[in-house]
């Protein structure tokens, strides 16, 4: 693989890199400049559909495709909303984009607003982000001083209005049509679709929710070109007609039991391995990985064996994992308890649960009291068998639920106990040996304790 | 016409017919269970008890393409073409599933639930729920808390459907409810201070697919399968809004709406709904009595009737008043009693009492000033009889003119309905029958004081604001010493056999061209007069 030199990431160490004066002394707004121009918006939906870019923010949908659900013709208004609520555990880049680079994802918004015709655009922030909530609304300010938002931006017919929304720390606030509740300030219960939202969203118009690397992303392609896009990443599937391919670059969050955690640019398709060893400097400790997660907690495990796997959006499906995610890399090193894992994950998930689907509201609790039983010393063999089924039948995959958040919550728990199998029954037995058999129901424990 | 098929079974629609997957399995005999879907409010499609397959047929091949994935039906259109499969293996384990969940943190404390024997999850659990109870999660704590004044939430029940919380911002408009919290710990609540305390609230009850709600005022008083349900109207207002009447020995313990399109939808106001306890008020008259020099006699109705009678065919001009919460059939007997023994009795309509003003809510129900069930009927019937509509006031002015030397004034309010300055200006009839439910100024000046009939205790047809007529039957018989109006009429017009409603409707709708329309049989919904009498008028026109 020849030497990649970073673009996304090209400005973050540089000094003073979140200003307006920064930014544009290295090329800054060329793109912005370049659409207002030369482009319809037409021609650029066109051009960002010709990439095959894919959205960051964890499903991997054809970001162009998405732009063009639009209704043709509509009276308007058309919003935009930045999904900012970057809250999936172990996912990071959106806060490094937002803190160090934000022209970058005001530049790609503006242009993603112009594709769409938007007028306006909300960036939907997490709450535990107070630098970039900060930073992001320095650089608005900037940009409507500047000219480059408001009224008739760089002199075009085209007017942006962007606002900073500051969301309350729920992780289903993330998923885009609870974002679009929440930013309603309705309770951030996800929509039954359809109607989607590019049909029916925010203040029931239609409504684009992109994210924030997604839509630097956009920036760049019209800088340099589909060409250069296209240059990077892991080419379609000849065989498939529906796989779009893994184009561009892609910030990967490295986490966990490495000696150089952080975020970082390669090309798409990245295997796990090279990410961990030449970008991570190695497993920490000089022990070696037991399990990684390849894109966020919702996304599975890959096991050791598996890490010379590329990260890309289609490789992740054929180990059984949800797919990439977010590309938040977590390493989990040989010491780490496959159980103590899973108590965790379910503990998220349940906490986290809307509360709307009962499969969900249900199944992430249940299984939570399930693991607090198994760590407790009174787990039986039975209790895998439930907990499969409980993974197995709760999400949006299976139909059983409104949004992806309990498919989230399903694979860390299918994937745990289907490859680490025999460190679940071990526990179980090592743990409960006179009773790790018994099938009859258990009286619960008195210490189930979530919040 | 679009074609559904249910489970191989062919369904036809209306063209143009919005129905959902649940609506239209309904129609080819199916149930899909439900816990969040209500016709009457928004699809939120979370509960996920409606779980089905679905997939299209190719009217050409006949080739039917499923969906991979479950579906909700409440949430998935039925269009020409569609398939719904509700009893493969996949949607079995789905609502299984489901059940389970649902009972995971369920106190099921059925023999202490007021819902038991109407309970959606008791029911769809022997359906559709598993035989083994494999949860291990602590249950329940048994909360239970008011949210208004009338309402009470039994926290550990709710199965979050949310319903109610739905209703209130839908139908009533009020939005007190709302859901707390996240995940498995969701409560419903009021906000502090604002609690649950509009007047269609007791709905959320009856929405409630489960016990999480009770209606304060009937809960612990009766089992719901020792109740028997009788269609009525309720009498509260003219609205006339359909309603159920639940009984148990003539006890009525519950009144429920009964869903009519064209009147009420789904829903009912709570004036109506507890308006019910004056039916069993230890003030209600029983005693039939005769006045005499100051002196009260007690009478058997056996012996009043036919003196009364006598009076009646001795005393000249007679008069009659035609309270508003009479049944039409009742109205028009006791007019055509009057008239059979004095051609020219003055027959009016009487006092129709209005409090307040029409309060409408988000959805358009209105709760009406009118506070009668009948006064369009009455109305109707006095205009039959008399020239135009006179009120009690023209009788009055008989009464003073000394031309009317007896009268039959028919009551059966719930509240004071005459001051003592109207009732004095009667007491001159020398022979002034009054026939309540309670005690008045004018019963006080009363030659012969007649116990009468509560609303649940008629039979007969209501007319209500926009002339749409309903008929009932009674629900429970009148409390000892209490006699029917219709009965009583019908005696003094020497009836044959019993008084029976919907004969006398028959004769009301052949005599009286705004009653056309109730000449055939009177369905549950009602008839509408006014689309009658425009029927009849293109076929004679």
């Amino acid at each position: 693989m020849p030497e990649f030199e970073p673009v996304l990431l090209a400005n973050v160490d540089k000094p003073d890199s979140h200003t307006l004066k920064a930014y544009d002394a290295v090329g800054g707004h060329r793109a912005l400049r370049k659409a207002l121009a030369d482009m319809t918006p037409e021609a650029l939906v066109e051009l960002v559909k010709s990439s095959n870019l894919r959205g960051r923010g964890g499903a991997g949908f054809p970001t162009g495709l998405k732009w063009s659900f639009l209704p043709k013709d509509h009276p308007g208004p058309v919003y935009m909303c930045i999904n900012a609520d970057e809250s999936e555990p172990g996912t990071f880049n959106n806060r490094i984009l937002m803190e160090e680079d934000p022209h970058q994802v005001i530049e790609g918004a503006t242009l993603s607003c112009y594709a769409t015709r938007a007028t306006t655009a909300y960036i939907y922030l997490r709450y535990e982000y107070p630098l970039a909530l900060e930073r992001l609304q320095a650089a608005i300010d900037e940009c409507y001083a500047a000219g480059y938002l408001g009224k008739n931006i760089l002199g075009s017919e085209f007017s942006l209005d962007m606002y900073l929304h500051r969301g309350a720390a729920a992780y289903i606030c993330g998923e885009e049509t609870g974002l679009i509740e929440s930013l309603e300030g309705k309770r951030a219960w996800p929509r039954v679709k359809p109607p989607f939202p590019a049909v029916e969203g925010v203040f029931r118009k239609p409504t684009v929710v992109n994210n924030i690397e997604t839509v630097s992303c956009v920036t760049h392609i019209v800088d340099r070109g589909v060409e250069w896009f296209k240059s990077l990443g892991v080419p379609a599937d000849p065989d498939n007609p529906r796989d779009p391919g893994s184009y561009g670059p892609k910030l990967y969050c490295l986490s966990g039991h490495v000696n150089k955690p952080g975020c970082y640019e390669a090309p798409l398709g990245l295997p796990c391995r090279q990410l961990i060893d030449e970008y991570g400097g190695g497993v920490w400790k000089g022990r070696k990985a037991k399990a990684v997660i390849p894109g966020g907690i919702s996304t599975g495990l890959m096991t050791e064996a598996e890490l010379d796997t590329p990260l890309d959006f289609g490789s992740l499906g054929k180990l059984g994992c949800l797919g990439l995610g977010t590309a938040a890399v977590v390493v989990l090193d040989e010491t780490v308890s496959m159980v103590e894992f899973l108590h965790n994950s379910c503990r998220f998930f349940a906490h986290e649960s809307c509360g709307q689907c009962t499969p969900c509201r249900e199944g992430t609790n249940w299984a939570l009291a399930m693991l607090e039983r198994i760590r407790a010393g009174r787990g039986r063999l039975r209790d895998l068998e439930l907990l499969l089924e409980i993974g197995d039948t709760m999400g949006m995959m299976p139909g059983t639920t409104i949004c992806g958040l309990a498919d989230g919550a399903a694979w860390p728990i299918k994937q745990a106990i289907r490859k680490f199998r025999d460190e679940f029954e071990d526990y179980i037995k090592r743990t409960n040996p006179s009773g790790y058999l018994v099938t009859d129901a258990v009286p619960a424990l008195p210490l189930v304790n979530i919040h | 016409m679009p074609t559904v098929y249910i489970d191989g079974i062919e369904v036809q629609l209306a063209e143009g017919e919005r129905a959902n997957g649940i609506q239209a399995a309904e129609r080819a005999g199916i149930e899909i269970p439900h816990y969040c879907w209500h016709p009457g409010l928004t699809v939120v499609a979370s509960c996920r008890m409606c779980l089905v397959e679905t997939g299209t047929r190719d009217p050409q091949s006949g080739e039917v393409k499923m969906l991979p994935k479950l579906v909700p039906a409440c949430q998935t259109p039925a269009g020409d073409n569609t398939v719904f499969v509700t009893n493969s293996d996949k949607v079995k384990q789905a609502r299984s599933i489901v059940e389970e969940d649902l009972l995971i943190r369920h106190p099921i404390d059925c023999p202490i639930c007021d819902k038991a024997g109407e309970c959606d999850l008791q029911d769809y659990h022997f359906k559709y729920g598993q035989d083994e109870r494999r949860a291990d999660v602590r249950p329940f704590t048994s909360r239970r808390r008011d949210v208004g004044d009338t309402v009470t939430l039994f926290v550990d029940r709710c199965v979050m459907c949310t319903r109610c919380v739905r209703f209130t911002r839908e139908i009533s408009g009020t939005s007190e409810l709302f859901v707390a919290h996240r995940g498995s710990h969701e409560e419903i609540e009021v906000f502090p201070g604002y609690p649950l305390d509009n007047k269609m609230a007791g709905n959320v009850v009856d929405l409630c697919p489960v016990g999480a709600l009770g209606d304060k005022d009937f809960l612990y008083r009766q089992r719901v399968w020792m109740m028997k349900a009788h269609d009525g109207v309720c009498t509260g207002c003219s609205t006339g809004c359909s309603i159920e009447v639940e009984e148990n020995q003539d006890t009525v313990y519950r009144l429920k709406p009964r869903e009519n399109p064209h009147i009420n939808e789904w829903w009912m106001c709570d004036e109506g709904r507890y308006g019910f306890h004056h039916v069993h008020s230890d003030r209600r008259l029983t005693n039939v009595e005769r006045i005499e020099d100051g002196e009260t006699v007690l009478l058997e109705w056996t012996q009043v009737l036919p003196e009364i009678d006598e009076r009646f065919r001795q005393a000249g001009r007679l008069g009659a008043a035609l309270s508003p919460h009479l049944t039409v059939e009742e109205a028009y007997l006791l007019a055509k009693y009057v008239r059979s023994i004095d051609p020219e009795a003055v027959v009016v309509l009487g006092p129709v009492p209005v409090e307040g003003q029409d309060e409408s809510f988000k959805n358009g129900f209105t709760i009406r000033a009118e506070k009668c069930p009948n006064r369009r009927g009455v109305e109707e019937v006095v205009r039959h009889f008399s020239d135009g509509v006179p009120t009690l006031e023209e009788l009055i002015a008989n009464v003073e003119a000394g031309v009317v030397q007896a009268a039959w004034i028919s009551g059966g309010y719930k509240n004071d309905w005459i001051d003592d300055a109207k009732a004095e200006r009667l007491a001159p009839v020398s022979c002034l029958v009054v026939q309540d439910l309670f005690g008045s100024p004018l019963l006080d000046r009363a030659r012969y004081r007649l116990p009468g009939a509560a609303f649940a205790e008629r039979a007969g047809s209501y007319v209500n604001h926009v002339d749409r007529l309903q008929s009932v039957d009674w629900a429970i018989r009148p409390p000892a010493g209490v006699r029917v109006e219709g009965g009583v009429y019908w005696q003094l017009l020497q009836g044959q056999r019993m008084f029976k409603a919907r004969g006398v409707l028959e004769e009301v709708a052949r005599e009286i061209p705004f009653f056309a329309a109730a000449a055939n049989e009177v369905g549950p919904l009602g008839v509408d007069l006014k689309a009658g009498s425009a029927v009849e008028k293109a076929v004679t026109g």
